[in-house]
């Protein structure tokens, strides 16, 4: 009855003329196209007059951003002479947004790019084999190399991975199950836990152990291991939750104690989105600096003990050269570490998509349940 | 006890766990707690260390500006710029991040939204340190003309005024530098949020012959309320806590101005990324009682805005 009813006025609505005197079309007609060219060179025309006579040199930057808003100025304008200010509205806040999104997507692509370029120029087959041990103020920007910190990043990650995997997927099972009272005051601390900055966690680290036991690889693979925990946590935790109950009950209903159900059946199920969520917790452990500052504290030439003695990590590596900083070749040697260091982050992330792309167990199920999830809560 | 009957009678069924399930549940809620006890110990050592700073200088840590070698110490001027830098990332950050996620859920095609997230993902997975170098070599250059400009033509205003010619490693770039970092996190939580605006409500707005603009105007950004300022009081979490960009960027300083297109600024992460290589003695716990209050800060930053977050995901706070 009441099917019919909407039906019904629906098609009064379609039939009844319309009430603005003309409908408003917003977007891709021929009008608005050359309301857009048009707008962007007479633009570009006020900003070039104005701009270079009133502020002369006065950067690209600023002369972008000022013809941002003259264009916008302009669209706003002659859409609101043809469709008046409603419509005009939308068309330029459609197309701010358009602008924002393009502005960063070619930020990021200018990060890339720079990150590429200048790391290449001085990118040597000798940097992955040779440290800074002999390499002083004066040396060319080819000499020398990162063999060490790379070296060291390995063991340092390696060794927070191995701490904070095992702990993770236990919190993660534990959160995901989802009973007992312990659950909303751990996943509130997990939430602190991946707000606290990482010069924090490598203070704590500092104080707790470094103070006696002196700077090593283990104390900076301690303190990447506290940023891994909350990062690998909370994306396991959400893989987990979409592990379709219906394999579970099966479970029990075969007789299998609980742990066997986990261990064998849940875990195996949401294998690869686990992956994907180490993936993502290495790749944040890789690049970060501020925790190794007061842990491993940097060393110019290899030391493979993570036990004991100070030690180097790509990062450090990057900081230190940039910090120094005196002459061409230091800033260069930190472009190409930078450049490295990017790689490795870039392969973590597309491990990580493709890991997570390869879910094809769970992937009709998670369509029903994203589907389910709008509605009631 | 789970061995299975032999003998033709009904198996006996346990719903008590099995021994097996209380040792595994047990290391499963063992593991859980640790979290607790590290997120615990890392308050206590902090603190531990800060005490003897803090008996020290007392409450003149935290207002005073002074930064000597052995004491006394004031974080006064350290937390009024952590606290601007912040400020300014986040000002740029939050309508960049707001519109980038409703270009995602409202304006891009499916492809061009999957495309738009994992780009916004790499953003955020990109250490700070090549935003650091990014930003010192790349794009300080071309920021400096545009903080001239501002200085020539808006300099009545206190926080656009400059004394002298230094524009270089100043509060701003360092701002405009970590807003870029700390956007992902603000567009998740808003793509989020947007993305759940009740379906009804747009459709009804859309039938009453509403833009696309007003729809998001009158719909999606009041249902998305909770979830925008959430989300920013995470991005401001993050950058309070940013170390490396601030410590490339900006040159040191321990005075208060509000010039922040001016050379120098600070932050306390800053402070202790570049002070606890050479400390010594109280120094070091003057460097751990900052330590401890940006801890705090944090934590209490993001309490309060997962609190907000996951109100705005469970619908309540939400009327119509």
């Amino acid at each position: 009855m009441t099917a019919v009813d909407t039906t019904a006025t629906a098609d009064d609505v379609r039939s009844a003329p319309p009430s603005p005197p003309s409908p408003r079309r917003l977007g891709g007609g021929r009008t608005e196209r050359w309301v857009l060219l048009l707008s962007a060179l007479s633009s570009f025309a006020l900003v070039w007059v104005a701009y270079e006579n009133l502020t002369p040199a006065s950067g690209i930057v600023g002369f972008v951003l000022c013809w941002v808003v003259a264009f916008l100025a302009t669209v706003w304008l002659a859409e609101r002479e043809l469709h008046g200010s409603t419509a005009a509205t939308d068309q330029t806040m459609g197309l701010l947004i358009v602008l924002v999104g393009a502005a960063v997507v070619g930020t990021l692509a200018t990060i890339l790019g720079t990150v590429i370029v200048q790391g290449l120029k001085a990118m040597h087959l000798s940097f992955f084999s040779t440290t800074m041990a002999k390499t002083g103020p004066l040396s060319k920007a080819t000499d020398g190399g990162a063999f060490h910190s790379i070296i060291g990043t390995f063991e340092q990650v390696g060794i927070a991975t191995t701490i904070s995997v095992p702990l993770s997927l236990a919190t993660a099972v534990f959160l995901s199950e989802g009973r007992g009272r312990l659950v909303r005051p751990v996943r509130t601390v997990i939430d602190a836990m991946s707000g606290v900055p990482s010069i924090v966690a490598g203070l704590f680290i500092y104080a707790a152990w470094v103070l006696r036991f002196g700077f090593s690889g283990l104390a900076a693979g301690f303190a990447l291991s506290i940023l891994m925990l909350p990062t690998v946590t909370r994306t396991s935790e959400e893989v987990l939750r979409l592990v379709p109950s219906g394999l579970k009950e099966a479970g029990y209903a075969l007789g299998s104690p609980r742990w066997r159900t986990t261990l064998f059946v849940v875990l195996p199920t949401a294998r690869s989105g686990l992956v994907t969520a180490i993936l993502l917790g290495v790749a944040r452990a890789v690049g970060d600096t501020a925790a190794l500052i007061a842990t491993a504290a940097g060393f110019d030439s290899l030391n493979l003990n993570p036990f004991h003695g100070q030690q180097d990590s790509l990062p450090l590596f990057v900081y230190k050269q940039i910090r120094i900083g005196l002459v061409d070749s230091q800033t260069q040697r930190a472009w190409t570490g930078a450049l490295v260091l990017l790689g490795i982050v870039l392969i973590l992330f597309v491990l990580a998509r493709i890991a997570s792309s390869g879910q094809t167990v769970r992937l009709p199920r998670r369509r029903r349940s994203r589907t389910t999830q709008g509605a009631p809560e | 006890m789970t061995a299975a009957p032999t003998s033709v009678e009904p198996r006996l069924l346990l719903s008590a766990p099995t021994r097996g399930d209380r040792i595994f549940r047990g290391i499963l809620s063992g593991s859980a707690s640790l979290t607790m006890v590290i997120l615990a110990l890392i308050g206590l050592y902090l603190l531990s260390g800060a005490l003897p700073e803090l008996r020290a200088d007392g409450l003149s840590f935290f207002t005073s500006f002074r930064w000597t070698e052995l004491g006394p110490f004031g974080i006064g001027a350290v937390l009024y710029w952590t606290v601007t830098i912040a400020l300014i990332s986040l000002t740029i950050a939050l309508p960049v991040s707001i519109s980038l996620a409703l270009a995602i859920t409202q304006y891009a095609s499916a492809r061009v939204a999957a495309v738009l997230t994992i780009l916004i993902d790499l953003l955020a997975a990109l250490p700070s340190l090549i935003f650091g170098i990014w930003g010192l070599i790349f794009l300080q250059p071309r920021l400096v003309p545009v903080s001239e400009w501002l200085s020539q033509h808006l300099g009545f205003i206190p926080i656009f005024n400059v004394h002298g010619t230094n524009f270089k490693s100043s509060a701003f770039i360092a701002g405009v530098v970590s807003s870029l970092m700390i956007m992902p996190i603000i567009t998740s939580i808003a793509r989020e949020v947007f993305s759940r605006s009740p379906q009804g409500e747009v459709e009804a707005a859309y039938a009453l012959g509403a833009t696309r603009w007003s729809v998001i105007k009158t719909v999606v950004l009041p249902f998305g309320r909770g979830g925008i300022v959430g989300g920013a009081m995470l991005g401001l979490g993050r950058a309070l806590g940013e170390t490396i960009v601030v410590v490339l960027i900006v040159s040191p300083t321990f005075l208060i101005s509000p010039r922040i297109l001016e050379s120098g600024a600070n932050s306390v992460a800053a402070l202790i990324a570049l002070r606890i290589g050479e400390a010594h003695g109280i120094a070091v716990n003057a460097l751990m009682a900052a330590g401890l209050t940006l801890f705090l800060v944090t934590l209490l930053v993001n309490m309060i805005a997962s609190a907000i977050v996951s109100r705005s995901r469970s619908g309540a706070g939400v009327e119509l």
